[in-house]
């Protein structure tokens, strides 16, 4: 056994024993288990929002993406940062009006605020489509960090069970709470590490930062801007756009804002947050840093472009502190879409269609489904499959879709009505997979654009489907409903 | 406020709008190309206007519980 592995294990094995410890002193009921009784203070709302900017996708995707595409990365910066912006004025009404109704899931408060069940079950199987494949993603991450770090000394294979082992475990104990202890662990881990990475990396193989980016646009000119066409300017401001939109929407993200004692935390956040996203920046540097020393990586391997490099500047035992750091951006983010995609199936679809079962039924229930969701999501992360990757790609777009909704329901007067809403979703998520599915551009769709604009990101042709057909239904079934109150 | 809340489209126009003039390598700032140099001094200014928003929004003075 060599010394990164045993890191490895230590962090697996503290994240495991601060999952479960994270229970103490808790009576562990529905509201408890989900949301954290409401009672979480501005770190742990801090982290478990930012838990979406530091999951494995960012950190072997993020610095991936920069070795591979370049500036096209730099839209992670930037997306996040609208989100917070917009999460000022988002999140606060959702969050007051869940404690007023004892909300504990992002469905739940679509069936309460638009008083129908139906759409409430419509957006929890949404949901639970888009979140398995998020969870899919996470496990896979972790597999090919640990067998990476430990030098093939572990197979993925092997790692993808204990770490789906270790999640559902503290998941079942301790909910919501699981994921907050150790979302404070891994990003003190993960900033150290990604900090120094993306410091040391440069300075080491290049001189500088500057001297870095100076050798990269020497070796490949035009590869730190945007290219005139394909991932262009024009992709960079609508993808952004659409990922702004899309970020609180997520089940895992929304319901995270039911664990807060108070609004103001979302209102602070949207100060610290945008600042928080510069610790991406030393993750692209990393990313960059790869380029020209281990170069010829392509596919899903520049992935593994962060590890590569580390592997070959630095010795085992502190490969093994970043595959630590690595395994718990896995864990953190896979506790909370595992908790969430087990809510949403037992509070919002079985609850849904039978509406008289306890919380107590409920909460059993989702702590029974955990391992269930669990292995599925080991299932398709072992299979493989090409499904898994096409629904992966379509995820972020699914939710996307429910932010009209949302926004109509915060206004004082709601011109949008439950069928309107159901309708909207529902033609958005198809369009999505139409889309998908086909491989349609915007060009194909809309083949008057000027060259320039085909590279819009293609989701804003579901979205902008979904708003029409959203307010359409709404505008018939208003006057429909008017009609026989009048009658 | 209602004024000052007008200043959080200028994340919008920095980073959306704004980028599209900065598209290039070359100066480099503080070692990044400029077109990253941009997001980032976007981001920070971001936070400072979220700040100035948070200090004159009159729903952050209740001190103790909301509502």
């Amino acid at each position: 056994m060599n010394g990164a592995l045993i890191i490895i294990f230590l962090v697996a094995a503290f994240a495991l024993f601060l999952g479960l410890r994270a229970r103490r002193g808790k009576d562990m009921n529905l509201e408890q288990w989900t949301v954290g009784g409401r009672g979480f203070g501005a770190l742990f709302v801090f982290l478990l929002m930012a838990g979406e900017i530091y999951t494995t996708f960012t950190f072997l995707g993020g610095s991936g993406f920069a070795y591979g595409k370049g500036a096209p990365a730099y839209y992670i910066l930037a997306y996040g940062t609208l989100a917070y912006v917009i999460s000022y004025w988002l999140l606060p009404p959702i969050w007051r009006y869940g404690r007023e109704h004892h909300l504990i899931s992002q469905p739940h408060y679509f069936a309460h605020r638009y008083d129908g069940p139906a759409l409430g079950i419509l957006v929890a199987v949404v949901g639970v489509i888009a979140l398995v494949p998020y969870l899919v993603l996470q496990f896979k991450g972790l597999g090919i960090i640990v067998s990476v770090a430990s030098y093939g000394g572990i197979s993925s294979t092997v790692a993808i069970w204990i770490g789906a082992a270790i999640v559902t475990v503290y998941v079942m104990v301790s909910g919501v709470h699981g994921s907050a202890w150790n979302a404070v662990a891994k990003d003190i881990l993960i900033l150290a590490m990604v900090v120094f990475l993306g410091l040391y990396l440069p300075l080491h193989y290049y001189g500088g930062i500057g001297a870095m980016f100076h050798a990269i646009d020497a070796a490949k000119p035009g590869f730190l801007t945007f290219p005139p066409n394909g991932q262009s300017l024009v992709w960079f401001q609508s993808t952004v756009l659409l990922a702004a939109l899309g970020f609180f929407m997520w089940p895992h993200s929304f319901g995270s804002v039911f664990t807060a004692r108070e609004e103001r935390t979302f209102r602070r956040n949207a100060i610290v947050l945008p600042l928080y996203q510069l610790i991406l920046l030393f993750v692209f540097f990393a990313g960059f840093a790869a380029i020209l020393k281990v170069p010829g990586l392509t596919g899903g391997e520049i992935d593994l472009a962060l590890f590569r490099l580390s592997i070959q500047a630095f010795p085992p035992w502190f490969v093994g502190v970043i595959g630590g750091a690595g395994v718990l951006t896995a864990l953190v983010p896979g506790s909370m879409i595992l908790m969430s995609a087990s809510t949403l199936l037992s509070n919002d679809i079985f609850r849904g269609v039978k509406r008289d079962a306890t919380d107590e039924t409920v909460s059993m229930l989702a702590r029974g489904l955990v391992p269930i969701v669990a292995l599925v999501a080991v299932w398709f992360t072992l299979g493989g499959g090409t499904t898994i990757v096409a629904l992966l790609l379509m995820g972020y777009n699914f939710v996307t879709q429910m932010f009209p909704a949302v926004v109509a329901s915060l206004f004082p007067t709601n011109r949008v009505t439950k069928y309107g809403a159901f309708c909207g979703i529902l033609a958005g998520v198809v369009a999505v997979i139409v889309i998908s599915v086909t491989h349609t551009g915007i060009g194909a769709i809309l083949p008057f654009l000027p060259t320039e604009l085909k590279d819009i990101n293609v989701g804003f042709a579901a979205l902008i489907l979904n708003i029409v057909v959203t307010f359409v239904v709404s505008a018939l079934t208003q006057q429909a409903r008017e009609a026989a109150s009048h009658a | 406020m209602s004024a000052i809340r007008w200043l959080a489209i200028l994340p919008f126009l920095g980073l959306i709008v704004g980028v599209a003039f900065f598209n290039q390598v070359e100066p480099l700032v503080l070692g990044m190309p400029l077109v990253l140099a941009w997001i980032v001094l976007w981001l920070i200014i971001t936070a400072i206007v979220m700040g100035i928003i948070y200090a004159c929004d009159p729903a952050n003075r209740k001190t103790g519980a909301d509502q």
